[in-house]
């Protein structure tokens, strides 16, 4: 059963890619840690926020920026671990019901950054079923190619909050990272969006 | 418990837009107040953490969130604080305490007698606060402090503020 990812048909990297140029309009938060180098490789962009560290943060921070910017397309694309770590941020999410929130999960069954030790989805645990329980109805799982095509559109433009599992290959990778500096990432960010004034 | 009224006075003359919260008794009023105002976006979480990161997106977003919680509360959030001091995001939180005055349940010990030292351990400026004629001032200079001076702070409202509990004993 742990092994079956190592097969799946999907590459993370292409999948962040595919997303990342879907919407050149949407604005990103990137999960702790795979996430973060496969968006950097797709290109590094202002308008995506990376997190190297507060796990479990991703979906929690996408949904004070939906909330805040409700006439632009927010996607959260982070990991199974730091899906798991902050499960419960999904039935605030679902409470809270931002329709221009789409979350991600690249599920690799893995804990990436510290030796792809598995994760509860490598055996019992369905995130798109966890997420459609805690109230997200718009939950699904995507396993190849043409389901991620089939499913783009709701990704980037469906009236949410939208989850979508999209179960990835593990497979090692090379690292690709963004700034560290946190300050600057946040400026950044908010320069983009809010223009010069905003630091 | 009128001291609620003037923080939610405070939040309107800040401009505060969202309002995370854990719901909790001694907040209680200042919570059902935000929620009643169509301005405020308030968002229940399921624990205090979420708040604290919600509050960051906020910010990214060009907005300002406050959350409100008890010091029971503070233990959870002390990992996504890391956001906040790494990425020096303003933040303001205002706890009410347990654990300090006529405490009926001693689980809420060690987080009310270690809250102060925890949150400043995070990097966050602390104000206590016993006396409820000076909540109101003293939550608009919190609220200034994190938002104009760019300094994450805490207020902490004393157990003297808020009713105390007694599970009807």
């Amino acid at each position: 059963m742990s092994e079956r990812a190592e097969q799946f048909p999907l590459h993370r990297r292409d999948v962040a890619k595919t997303l990342l140029h879907a919407n050149e309009d949407m604005l990103i938060v990137t999960g702790l840690g795979s996430t973060n180098w496969d968006f950097t490789a797709a290109g590094d962009q202002p308008r995506i926020f990376p997190l190297w560290g507060a796990m479990g943060g991703a979906v929690p921070i996408g949904l004070g920026l939906a909330l805040a910017q409700p006439n632009k397309r927010i996607m959260v694309a982070t990991g199974d671990g730091e899906m798991l770590m902050g499960i419960g941020a999904l039935a605030t999410v679902a409470v809270a019901a931002p329709k221009n929130l789409a979350i991600c999960v690249f599920d690799n069954e893995r804990y990436g950054e510290t030796g792809m030790q598995t994760t509860h989805t490598a055996s019992v645990t369905d995130l798109a079923l966890t997420a459609k329980g805690m109230g997200i109805q718009d939950a699904d799982t995507i396993t190849d190619e043409a389901e991620l095509k089939a499913h783009l559109s709701a990704i980037i433009s469906t009236d949410g909050p939208i989850f979508r599992v999209i179960k990835v290959r593990a497979e090692p990778l090379d690292f690709v990272l963004p700034s560290k500096d946190g300050v600057h990432l946040k400026n950044r960010f908010r320069v983009n969006l809010l223009g010069e004034g905003a630091v | 418990m009128e001291w609620a009224d003037d923080i939610y006075t405070a939040f309107k003359d800040a401009g505060i837009n969202q309002v995370a919260y854990v719901p909790d008794a001694g907040h209680k009023r200042l919570i059902n107040a935000c929620i009643a105002d169509n301005d405020i976006q308030t968002v229940s979480l399921t624990t205090e953490e979420e708040g604290v990161a919600v509050s960051a997106g906020a910010w990214l977003g060009g907005q300002k969130c406050v959350l409100l919680m008890q010091s029971s509360g503070v233990g959870n959030c002390i990992n996504m604080l890391s956001l906040i001091e790494t990425c020096r995001f303003p933040f303001v939180t205002f706890v009410t305490m347990r654990g300090q005055w006529h405490e009926f349940n001693p689980w809420q010990m060690p987080m009310g007698t270690t809250t102060k030292l925890s949150l400043e351990t995070a990097g966050l400026l602390i104000d206590e606060i016993d006396d409820p004629n000076d909540v109101g001032p003293r939550a608009a200079a919190a609220l200034h402090k994190a938002f104009v001076g760019a300094q994450s702070t805490a207020l902490l409202l004393g157990q003297r503020l808020v009713p105390v509990k007694t599970f009807g004993k």
